[in-house]
């Protein structure tokens, strides 16, 4: 018991001051106050991470309670790693990603530029703007599937009424090549805002001193858009880009709800598939080994990604 | 800024900037539009092709949300009574009879205990912790807060196994209480961070000066701390409330009937012959209200919320 | 309402003073799937309300999600259902984990014989293993998967003409699924009453089990098979045998050629869907769907017309349909095996006919009157001689999805050859048949 953190942040507590007070002293305060929060984050993170991390060496099935479980070594890995179908849905989920940041990106990038041009009325306008990122996901891809719906849905309608394509002849989600883009539309649909506001930050973060500095040297608006604008907005826009990154690899319920990971498997990201794997088809230790390998993936890629984000805030 | 000054954009520049972002907002909005207006077209509306912009309004969705209904044969519907509500008379135009109420405002309802019975303990704990890590000298401390932060990069996925058969062990499958605790673990690393960053602005000086006039630690706390903190725990609060409320993946697996919220729910709202689109768009209208709601109290403090604190603009 | 409610009451007093007195009345709760025979069961079980004390409550799940959130349920040890009606293949996972209760001592001491109900429903919905006088559920509701056409359009002169005209037959109900195809591709985008038609409506769902009830339909009559010899698990040359190719095949260009457009998620509902709005000649769907189809005021009664699943080379129709087991982890056990206890009765299943569901009590099925008691009767009886069914292995839920992914990506999303989705089905199989130990 003496080495947990608790006690540590206890221990820490200069005895003199909790001697001065009446009451309960400083460091028993500072271990009452800590220590839920950190029980709570064992019992529900820590302690199943280590549980599925023992899983993911057995053949275990959770709706199986009379069969033997068996240690199987590094069996699982081995055949997740030499599966081609789940490499396709790695493939599906690098291209949800890889799309949906480019296109958050550039277009929150642009609106944030816009409404940093301090019009009348741009505060209404920003928290309008933002309202789809705060609902349901689950909610919203379920009723995007009615807007994707050919002739009577409210997108397809649009689309042809800009390209005078018929209406019916279109389906989004049903149709193999069309499907990853439609889960594209919506994902930066609802997320768009979030870049958005992070690159406000940004851009309200650069001192006008700057730019009348640089107008005063004559750089033309162009060169102060490059030298001084994305320069100094680029660490938030990382930031964003980490936080989408992060989301969209564990993105599920939109998608679920959206498309359902067809047709086919083209748009089975690989948190639906490690859910059939692990919850319908309750292969619990091969889905555990599943987990911990993404789960790997995004912290090793994400720790990577800070590195270079720190290395550009230094800058 | 004087008006004067060489960084504020042109009049012209404003006005194009202004109808450029107008024109984005109309067209993310018309979705949301469309979810509202549904909600109140009949049936019949709901698919028309092309699609209706003005249709007369109707509160069948709304009645078929909260109603399960039967159909009955045209001499059955004869031989009842004359219908005692509106709502009777909307489904008895549709050959029904009302069989009972929904199972939609219980789920509701599940969401509100939920989502407020979380919120009200990630709070709470995240207010003590974020408390102790502001005021108190801890070694590690960065070390500990970047590993309360880090459980919440944690896909869901990787710990819903082991989670599953803890419940199921534990008998906390669908209930209530399973579900608090879990979004509460889950919200409380937002919490922790949101509320210490609120915290850190509160200047020492005042509890000091309580502490001098006799106040114990704990007293300094609730009596000068806390009031002082009162807007950073409302908005964190909405925060996490947020997110309880539109919560899924955990939802669908851990919840089958007693404690089911409504977002796994809302999605199987189906009428004859395929979803009932008016109610679907009803109930996800009032499920979806409240949230756009707390968006507009919040916008302050929402980029704060939304990156954990990490950007406080 | 409120007089159904106050004839209820009033019933409940009139019993209570003439049935034995009970020891106390419990919450029961049945939990099955959303569609028309549920209701006809909530309808039915007020009955049991009255007699028996006990309150009746009903959790009804949409198909979509019915199997996922009910083995969810079971495999969680939940105490939603006191009751479940289960589908056919969930009968080993629920035997075997012990999920549902054995009800071979019960039968014993209520008289209740599985005798009395039609051998093809017994084998498919109660028995575990396969064939074994191991009861785990009680016949509840035959099923399979049918078809029906609107007779309104097939009896049009015009229609007959041009058909004659193009294949030299009269316009019929197939017979053969050669002739399904051929009947469906002439009314593909045919203009009938102003409006363009489509072929067929067919099952194509991705996320539970559509498309592989669907295909089966086609694959089973061409003479796909799932093992060579059975209990042997050899299905090689079973289930990728040149006729199982074939009948793949078929389907996908059913699929392809004769379907309405945007049909590459469809299941129940949407085939009710196409065919109530008039989108489709013909559509298949499970036979609990017909009762209120041809009560539909639009296109029911004289506009409708059922046939059984067309054979091939073999008659064969999917078997759907389910047994009504009591869940082990149930506080309320008793009451719910009286609610078992007289449901089987054959009053109870002759009224249970008459609502709508569909009886496999053989006083039901093998009165004389049954077949012409409704025109999808006979059907009914040539279907259920005939059924196939999925495996309902204990590892049943692998078995499917791997199925359900091999058959969308190859009959919807374009990939591969029948032949090369099937070669996979096999290794897919082989993979969990290993893993069972059973290989």
């Amino acid at each position: 018991m003496s080495d947990t953190p608790i006690d540590r942040v206890a221990k820490a507590t200069p005895p003199s001051v909790a001697g001065k007070i009446r009451g309960l002293s400083d460091r028993t305060i500072a271990w009452l106050f800590v220590a839920p929060t950190i029980f709570l984050l064992l019992a529900v993170n820590i302690f199943p991470l280590m549980w599925t991390i023992n899983l993911s060496f057995t053949n275990f099935r959770a709706n199986r309670p009379n069969r033997e479980v068996d240690y199987v070594g590094l069996r699982n890995y081995e055949r997740i790693l030499t599966d081609g179908d789940i490499w396709l849905t790695m493939q599906a989920t690098a291209h949800f990603l890889f799309w949906t940041i480019v296109l958050q990106v550039l277009i929150g990038f642009a609106l944030a530029w816009l409404i940093n041009r301090k019009f009348k009325g741009n505060d209404l306008w920003t928290t309008l703007i933002v309202l789809p990122m705060m609902l349901s996901p689950a909610v919203v891809g379920n009723f995007w599937t009615f807007l994707y719906q050919p002739q009577i849905g409210l997108f397809n309608y649009g689309i042809s009424f800009l390209t005078e394509a018929d209406p019916s002849s279109f389906q989004m989600i049903g149709d193999v090549a069309l499907a990853p883009w439609s889960i594209v539309i919506v994902d930066t649909w609802m997320w768009t805002p979030f870049v958005m506001l992070i690159c406000l930050a940004g851009l309200r973060s650069i001192p006008d001193y700057i730019y009348e500095a640089a107008e005063i040297d004559r750089a033309s608006k162009w060169r102060q858009f490059w030298t001084i604008t994305v320069p100094m907005v680029l660490p938030f826009l990382m930031l964003a880009v980490l936080f989408r990154g992060i989301e969209n690899f564990k993105m599920f319920d939109l998608v679920v709800q959206l498309t359902g990971g067809g047709p086919g498997s083209v748009t089975e990201l690989t948190s639906i598939n490690l859910k059939r794997e692990a919850f319908e088809k309750w292969r619990t230790g091969y889905a555990s080994a599943y987990a911990i390998i993404l789960f790997v993936t995004v912290f090793g890629l994400a720790s990577i990604y800070v590195k270079a984000l720190n290395k550009v805030k230094e800058r | 800024m004087s008006s004067y000054s060489i960084t504020e954009p042109s009049s012209r520049q404003k006005w194009a900037a202004g109808t450029l972002v107008i024109v984005y907002a109309v067209i993310t909005l018309l979705p949301l539009v469309w979810i509202l207006t549904t909600g109140f077209k009949s049936p019949v509306d709901a698919i028309a092709y092309p699609p209706k912009v003005l249709f007369e309004p109707s509160l069948e969705g709304y009645v078929n949300l909260f109603t399960t209904r039967t159909r009955v044969t045209p001499e059955q519907l004869e031989s009842l009574p004359p219908p005692a509500s509106w709502y009777e008379q909307i489904v008895r135009n549709r050959d029904m009879v009302i069989a009972g109420p929904s199972r939609y405002g219980e789920r509701f309802l599940n969401s509100v205990i939920i989502g407020f019975g979380s919120t009200f303990l990630s709070v709470f704990l995240g207010t003590l912790a974020a408390y102790a890590f502001s005021r108190f000298k801890v070694p590690m401390k960065d070390d500990l807060l970047f590993f309360i932060l880090s459980t919440r990069m944690m896909p869901p996925i990787a710990v819903a196994i082991p989670i599953f058969l803890m419940f199921r062990t534990l008998g906390l499958s669908d209930t209530h209480l399973g579900m608090i605790l879990l979004y509460t673990a889950v919200n409380i690393s937002l919490a922790v961070w949101l509320l210490k960053g609120f915290i850190d602005e509160i200047p020492r000086e005042y509890e000091e000066a309580a502490l001098i006039d006799g106040y114990t630690r704990f007293q300094a706390f609730y009596k000068v701390v806390l009031p002082q903190a009162a807007t950073g725990i409302a908005s964190t609060a909405i925060f996490c409330l947020i997110f309880s409320w539109n919560e899924y993946a955990f939802a669908v697996l851990l919840t089958s009937g007693t404690a089911q919220t409504a977002p796994p729910f809302i999605p199987t709202i189906i009428g004859v012959g395929g979803q009932d689109w008016p109610a679907v768009a009803a109930g996800a209208t009032l499920f979806l209200v409240p949230v756009m709601v707390f968006t507009i109290l919040l916008r302050k403090h929402l980029l704060r919320g939304i990156t954990f604190g990490a950007v406080r603009k | 309402m409120k007089y159904a409610k106050l004839l209820a009451a009033t019933a409940l007093v009139a019993s209570s003073g003439l049935a034995v007195p009970r020891a106390q009345a419990d919450d029961l709760t049945l939990c099955w799937a959303a569609w028309d025979p549920a209701n006809a069961l909530v309808e039915l079980s007020k009955e049991f309300e009255a007699e028996y004390g006990h309150t009746m409550n009903f959790e009804f799940v949409p198909w979509p999600n019915f199997a996922d959130r009910m083995l969810n349920e079971l495999n969680s040890g939940g105490k939603l259902c006191d009751l479940l009606i289960g589908d056919s293949q969930w009968i080993g996972g629920g035997a075997e984990n012990g999920h549902y209760v054995k009800l071979n001592d019960f039968f014993d001491k209520e008289g209740i014989s599985m005798d009395d109900f039609a051998a093809a429903t017994v084998y498919a919905y109660s028995t575990w293993p396969k064939g074994t006088p191991n009861y785990y559920a009680l016949p509840a509701m035959g099923d399979a998967n049918g078809w029906f056409y609107r007779k309104d359009w097939f009896e049009k002169p015009e229609i007959q003409a041009a058909f004659k005209e193009k294949h030299g037959r009269d316009l019929t109900p197939p017979k053969t699924q050669a002739e399904l195809l051929e009947v469906a591709q002439f009314f593909q985008e045919r203009e009938i009453d102003g409006q363009k038609r489509y072929g067929a409506a067919i099952f194509t769902e991705r996320g539970s089990e559509g498309i592989t009830m669907g295909a089966t339909s086609s694959m089973y009559p061409f003479g796909f098979k799932y093992e060579m010899t059975p209990g042997k698990y050899d299905m090689e040359g079973a289930v990728n045998s040149p006729e199982a190719v074939a009948g793949l095949e078929f389907y996908k260009e059913l699929y392809k050629t004769a379907t309405p457009p945007g049909y590459t998620d469809s299941y129940m509902e949407q085939s009710l869907d196409a065919f109530k709005s008039g989108q489709v000649a013909m559509a298949m769907n499970w036979f609990a769907f017909f009762p209120g189809l041809y009560a539909d005021p639009d296109v029911g009664g004289e506009k409708i017309g059922f046939f059984v699943n067309p054979g091939q080379n073999v008659e064969a129709s999917t078997l759907g349909g389910q047994g009504i087991s009591v869940i082990s982890y149930s506080d309320k056990r008793d009451a719910a095996l009286e609610y078992v206890k007289w449901f089987a009765q054959p009053s109870v299943q002759k009224k249970w006919w008459d609502l709508g569901g569909y009886s496999c009590h053989v006083s039901v099925l093998n009165d004389p009157g049954f077949a012409d008691s409704a025109p999808f009767a006979s059907d009914f009886l040539l279907a259920m001689d005939n059924v196939k069914d999925f495996w309902q292995e204990p590892a049943y839920a692998e078995l499917l999805l791997a199925m359900q992914k091999r058959l969308h990506d190859y009959v919807v999303a374009d990939v591969g050859t029948a032949k090369e989705a099937l070669d996979k089905l096999i290794e897919d199989w082989n993979e969990t048949f290993e893993d069972e130990g059973k290989l």
